[in-house]
């Protein structure tokens, strides 16, 4: 698993990558109860911003960690935000991408960097 | 947060683990370890417990009583205060010269003085107000007292045994009771829409008060995250937010709490500052109206949103004062100025979010039923 500095990790599923935000992220933002995800489909480039959180206090927005195509996002989390808060890490993942450079993964921290990073 | 004031409870909260924000010159607790949503369910399922000690408590004596002060006080509120019964609490607002509302606070008549209870980010513009406009009458802050609100369905049965008699108040009561912790002065009243008590306590006893309260079952503290979606459900306007300096208490919505007696052809009509124009907007009406707001879709409507009468084309139309998510609604709820011809309820209009317009419905306010206890 890799990490962004925007704390979302990601998670290598043969040539596509699962995508979402850490515990963290999600115990930061509170309760979560609004989310728009991009269209199945939408090339995107990295640091683009294509998803919009909205917790009860305030919005944020999750960019794309790598350059590629979306090629499923997951609905469930729109019906119910709350599962991101409940299983950030798990049921609450947001989208898959097929990255177009998988070398841009490189970059990213592992898990034992972005634990020290959030301390 | 050095500059920032602290209550008596500061210890407590952080205690119980509170997220501390700055607001209106106080450290307070914006949620626990529940969160907004849980916290803001628990408080209409069972009771919540608020510090709201930043509030302003202040005393307003006069040598004559309590007439004299309600006198004086009708020349800054537009409010009737002459007859309100003792023990009785009422709401009202300090206007200013041009009609616009200076603050909102809570009144009481204590018999021979009166009680006022006042925002905190207000408060000491409030008191300088009140001791320029109030010639003769002593104005006393009550610095050394906490105030702790205990709201929802099992405010009653928790509080019963602490202000025994508490149970037979009704909505807008107020009364003084010796307690363990010492004097509390109780109203049954709140910003939640939910029946329950507001209750003044020396500061010295306010954490055992606090402490107390929380030992029962029912009873989880709540932070000011989910005060504001309790109140926004209720449709209760937050000064500085859906009323301010520019809009008048007709506009806001607030006509129903300017009595008969105050307006045109009434026996003490007028009399506070911006009458002309209040007086005149009870007669004629408004260009504009605070309405609640119910977004179609899913994406809450904040503070600033611009609303629009059609999805393409056109200036805005008007603005959203508050808006977030409302747990127990289950939906974004919303309140904001609309023109007076697009007032009705199911009206609708569109709200910009993020560059795109959204539909959004007018809504009867409040959004929850109230359960004051009448």
């Amino acid at each position: 698993m890799k990490f962004t500095e925007q704390h979302e990790w990601l998670k290598p599923e043969g040539d596509e990558i699962v995508v979402g935000i850490t515990e963290h992220a999600a115990n930061e933002l509170g309760d979560i109860v609004f989310i728009e995800l991009p269209e199945e489909g939408k090339t995107v480039s990295k640091d683009d911003e294509i998803v919009v959180i909205e917790s009860v206090k305030a919005a944020s927005d999750i960019m794309a960690p790598v350059d590629g195509e979306i090629t499923e996002v997951n609905e469930a989390i729109v019906d119910e935000p709350g599962k991101v808060n409940e299983d950030p890490m798990g049921d609450g993942w947001f989208f898959k991408i097929k990255p177009s450079d998988p070398s841009q993964m490189d970059d990213l921290m592992d898990e034992a960097a972005y634990q020290q990073f959030i301390s | 947060m050095s500059d920032l004031g602290r209550t008596p409870l500061y210890d407590l909260h952080v205690e119980l683990g509170a997220k501390m924000v700055p607001f209106a010159g106080y450290e307070m607790p914006v949620q626990y370890k529940l969160g907004v949503m849980k916290e803001h369910l628990h408080t209409r399922e069972k009771a919540g417990l608020f510090d709201v000690s930043h509030m302003g408590q202040v005393i307003l004596r006069h040598e004559g009583g309590y007439g004299p002060v309600a006198q004086a006080m009708e020349g800054l509120v537009p409010v009737s205060l002459l007859p309100l019964g003792e023990k009785r609490q009422r709401y009202g607002f300090f206007t200013n010269d041009d009609g616009g509302i200076l603050d909102d606070l809570m009144m009481t008549n204590r018999g021979d003085h009166m009680l006022v209870v006042v925002n905190a980010a207000c408060k000491e513009a409030d008191i300088a107000h009140m001791k320029a406009g109030l010639p003769g009458v002593e104005v006393a802050e009550q610095r050394d007292r906490a105030l702790l609100a205990l709201q929802g369905p099992a405010a009653e049965e928790v509080l019963e045994p602490v202000a025994p008699g508490c149970d037979i108040m009704k909505f807008m009561d107020t009364g003084i009771f010796t307690s363990d912790f010492g004097e509390l002065w109780v109203s049954r009243s709140g910003y939640t829409g939910e029946d329950g008590y507001e209750i003044s306590v020396h500061a010295t006893h306010a954490e055992a008060l606090a402490r107390h309260l929380l030992a029962h079952e029912a009873v989880e503290p709540i932070g000011l995250g989910a005060r504001d979606s309790l109140r926004l459900e209720g449709g209760l306007c937050l000064y500085g937010h859906d009323i301010d300096e520019t809009t008048s208490p007709v506009e806001g919505n607030l006509a129903w709490a300017i009595q008969k007696v105050r307006r045109s052809g009434g026996d003490r009509a007028g009399g506070f500052p911006g009458a002309e124009r209040i007086l005149n907007e009870l007669d004629e009406g408004t260009p504009r109206l605070r309405v609640g707001l119910a977004p179609e879709g899913r994406a809450p409507m904040r503070e600033g949103v611009q609303l629009f009468a059609n999805e393409e084309g056109g200036e805005a139309i008007g603005h959203v004062t508050s808006g977030a998510f409302g747990p127990t609604v289950g939906a974004p709820v919303s309140m904001g100025y609309v023109p007076a011809e697009l007032s009705r309820p199911g009206a609708r209009l569109f709200g910009e979010v993020r560059g795109k317009r959204l539909p959004v419905r007018v809504a009867e306010l409040p959004f929850t039923p109230a359960n004051f206890k009448r």
